[in-house]
């Protein structure tokens, strides 16, 4: 591992005086290390957030048929695989040039409520709660799920409970918990939803609702202990990205693309899923796997844009739903300009904020008599050679982007994962965080686990894997200006 | 009428009584021993490519493969020992160490015999290197599609075509592991003049290799068409 961060380091690192190195980050979704650079006086220069997976979906999906890219592209992620299929549904449904039946698009957004519940319960719970409960300098070997069930086990127990509710819609829906792309298919959905598993959600839904009201009301007041992270994690101006429907409402399956800048004003909406790239550039850097989309009217790296539930809050002017609009109106004052919030902290806020919409929007769908509908697919073959889905997973957009022959085989794959949307703003998020709070003289756990939690703030989905069991995996490594090591600390 | 004669052998210790030119595949099967086979197909012509019904005969050192070897009087066969069981479970992985079989992906998932049999082996990983080749994907007809990355060469889709379809429009070209399944004169599938659509191909063919876009494999599989089929015309 330790020639591996230095074999990772590029040339242009070598001009510090030091560096210390957070491999791997814990308690995310995926692989990554922190390099958080140092001038001579031992002041952070620089931090810079490197994922070391590498997938290569875009290439080895070429030559397969257009409708398995929901079950190829979907195999990228465990926790969030029904927002792939999703997306890579609506490019498949652009290919074939049709629009699905109504029932088909309420079943496909009733999953996706699902998703997004279960993901936010494990972000919250399982991932971020140890660190707003235990506190940030607290002892390690506690400040994780385990010591969270030990402390709090009721808590434990909502979360683990409205995390199962999110993932039996995905499967009462359709089929399966994870990776259930069996069901989805160009047009529509391959089976419609049965009285008796509609009726089952419906029985779970009051307590579910329960859970998420508890749980934002416990966040709130928790909320004034948090007032210098609250100031310090990534709190920092820059664009906000996210889908919003007709109405500008809050929106996750499908809508306008809309960007706005750090005062509230808009300034792109994209309303043809197919001209995205007219407003999203994407850049690369050599020392991580992970693009860099950028705000292509402002250039990179300044046109850095968010996406996720702050950045939906953002751009949307208002939830839908009674609950949620009461906590999005009380939410809209932390924001200074135009009730735009800048800090990543408040993504938590934001985070449980969506739940509750989610459970609400649940609701609303199962109450429809129209989900009951037994036309959920319109059939069609391939007439467009080129289809582009955007979803919003509950990290944030999520962009397919397909080409392909008059066979519909697949000549060319695009993905923009939620998580690579905030990779500008994850550099300057850490670069804050380690400012204010790492000092290379008297390295303490509590500093990097700071720069770890903004991070984990964001709720990036770097692969599949979840880091929030086992032993905390933490290495510190410190070098002097000849690169000799000269401090290391496992945690 | 003509008088069926009996042969009378021994199949794994049971003394069992078949009428003569049986296979040792169907003798077993009808007193309920199964072995295991991807490319026999009941009302399909034998063929013994996939090795894997190998079964022992007392007396001779070599194999014989169940499907292509009828009964004798007094055989001793043995379909089950663990000389037998490892060489199919290398049968199986050499399957699949050969083109892509990425069985969460794939439309059989679930309905699929290769799969089937790697579960009921024990089969948790290939020895052997994988290829992983590139093969091509025919999606030009209308609603049949060949993955050839899937196919592993048993020739059902082509002995149904030809004995039980009667048109022939499949067949193998090239050799060893570059042999693959075309249509007429290597034409592609949606320009094919005998192909009559009739699915069976994809009713039969054991893995994900041919099915019909859009539809699921728990409705496309209907692995005894040819059996069917043969019954019925008998009757006429």
């Amino acid at each position: 591992m330790d020639n591996n961060n230095e074999n990772n380091s590029s040339s242009n690192d070598k001009v510090f005086e030091k560096k210390i190195v957070i491999n791997p980050v814990t308690r995310i979704e995926g692989h990554a290390q922190i390099d958080i650079l140092l001038n001579q006086d031992n002041t952070v220069r620089e931090a810079k957030f490197k994922v070391t997976d590498f997938r290569g979906f875009e290439k080895f999906t070429e030559g397969r048929p257009y409708y398995e890219m929901p079950a190829i592209t979907s195999r990228s992620c465990g926790i969030c695989p029904v927002s792939h299929i999703l997306a890579a549904t609506k490019a498949c449904d652009g290919i074939v040039g049709v629009k699905p039946p109504k029932t088909a698009v309420m079943l496909r957004r009733l999953m996706h409520m699902g998703q997004i519940i279960q993901s936010h319960a494990l972000n919250f719970f399982h991932l971020s709660s140890p660190d707003l409960l235990f506190g940030f300098d607290s002892d390690p070997a506690k400040r994780n799920v385990f010591g969270l069930i030990d402390a709090y086990p009721d808590l434990a127990v909502q979360g683990v409970k409205l995390r199962r509710f999110g993932q039996e819609i995905v499967e009462k829906v359709a089929g399966r918990r994870v990776h259930s792309s069996e069901w989805v298919q160009p047009g529509g959905v391959r089976w419609p939803l049965s009285r008796e598993r509609a009726d089952y959600l419906q029985s779970k839904l009051p307590e579910a609702l329960e859970i998420a009201k508890n749980t934002l009301s416990m966040f709130k007041q928790m909320l004034n202990s948090f007032n210098d992270e609250v100031e310090n994690f990534g709190n920092f101006p820059s664009y906000y990205m996210g889908l919003v429907n007709s109405e500008g409402g809050l929106e996750h399956y499908d809508g306008k693309l809309r960007i706005i800048d750090n005062e509230g004003r808009m300034v792109a909406e994209c309303t043809d899923p197919l001209k995205y790239q007219e407003y999203v550039g994407e850049a690369v850097e050599p020392y991580t796997f992970m693009k860099f989309p950028y705000f292509k009217k402002a250039g990179y790296p300044e046109g850095a844009y968010r996406v996720g539930p702050l950045a939906r809050l953002n751009v949307a002017s208002h939830c839908g739903t009674p609950l949620a609009d009461e906590e999005f109106r009380e939410f809209k004052k932390l924001g200074k300009n135009g009730g735009v919030v800048e800090s990543t902290f408040h993504y938590h806020y934001a985070r449980l904020i969506e739940t509750l919409f989610c459970i609400e929007t649940t609701k609303k769908l199962l109450e429809d008599p129209e989900i009951l509908s037994e036309h959920v697919v319109s059939r069609a073959m391939v007439n467009n050679y080129e289809g582009v889905g955007i979803a919003e997973a509950p990290r944030g957009t999520l962009i397919h982007h397909y080409k392909v022959d008059n066979q519909g085989r697949i000549t060319w794959n695009n993905m923009i994962i939620a998580t690579e949307h905030n990779n500008i703003a994850y550099n300057k998020a850490i670069t804050q965080v380690a400012k204010k709070y790492v000092k290379a003289q008297q390295l303490q756990e509590g500093m990097l686990n700071r720069v770890e939690a903004v991070i984990r703030a964001f709720d990036p989905c770097l692969s599949c894997a979840t880091h929030a069991v086992g032993q905390m995996a933490l290495i510190i490594k410190l070098f002097d200006n000849k690169g000799t090591l000269i401090d290391r600390q496992v945690r | 009428m003509t008088e069926i004669s009996v042969v009378s052998l021994k199949i794994d210790g049971v003394q069992v009584s078949v009428p003569e030119g049986t296979t040792i595949l169907k003798a077993a099967k009808d007193n309920g021993i199964l072995i295991p086979t991807l490319c026999d197909l009941e009302g399909l012509t034998p063929y013994g490519g996939c090795r894997l019904c190998l079964v022992e005969v007392t007396g001779s050192p070599k194999l014989f493969t169940a499907c292509t070897t009828q009964v004798n009087p007094g055989m001793e066969v043995t379909t089950n020992s663990v000389r037998l069981k490892n060489y199919r479970k290398m049968a199986v992985q050499l399957l699949m160490s050969e083109r892509v079989h990425m069985c969460a992906v794939c439309v059989a998932n679930d309905h699929c015999e290769l799969q089937a049999l790697a579960n009921q082996l024990g089969v948790d990983h290939v020895s052997f290197e994988r290829h992983f080749t590139r093969e091509t994907i025919d999606s030009s007809h209308d609603f049949l599609v060949i993955d050839r990355n899937r196919c592993i060469l048993c020739t059902r889709c082509i002995r149904v075509c030809d004995k039980i379809e009667g048109v022939h429009t499949l067949d193998l070209k090239q050799r060893s592991k570059d042999t693959e399944v075309i249509m007429d004169l290597d034409e592609s599938w949606g320009d094919s003049c005998s192909c009559t659509g009739c699915r069976k191909c994809a009713k039969v063919c054991p893995v994900g290799a041919i099915y019909i876009e859009g539809e699921s494999a728990t409705q496309t599989k209907h692995r005894d068409v040819a059996e069917f089929i043969t019954e019925r015309r008998k009757r006429k």
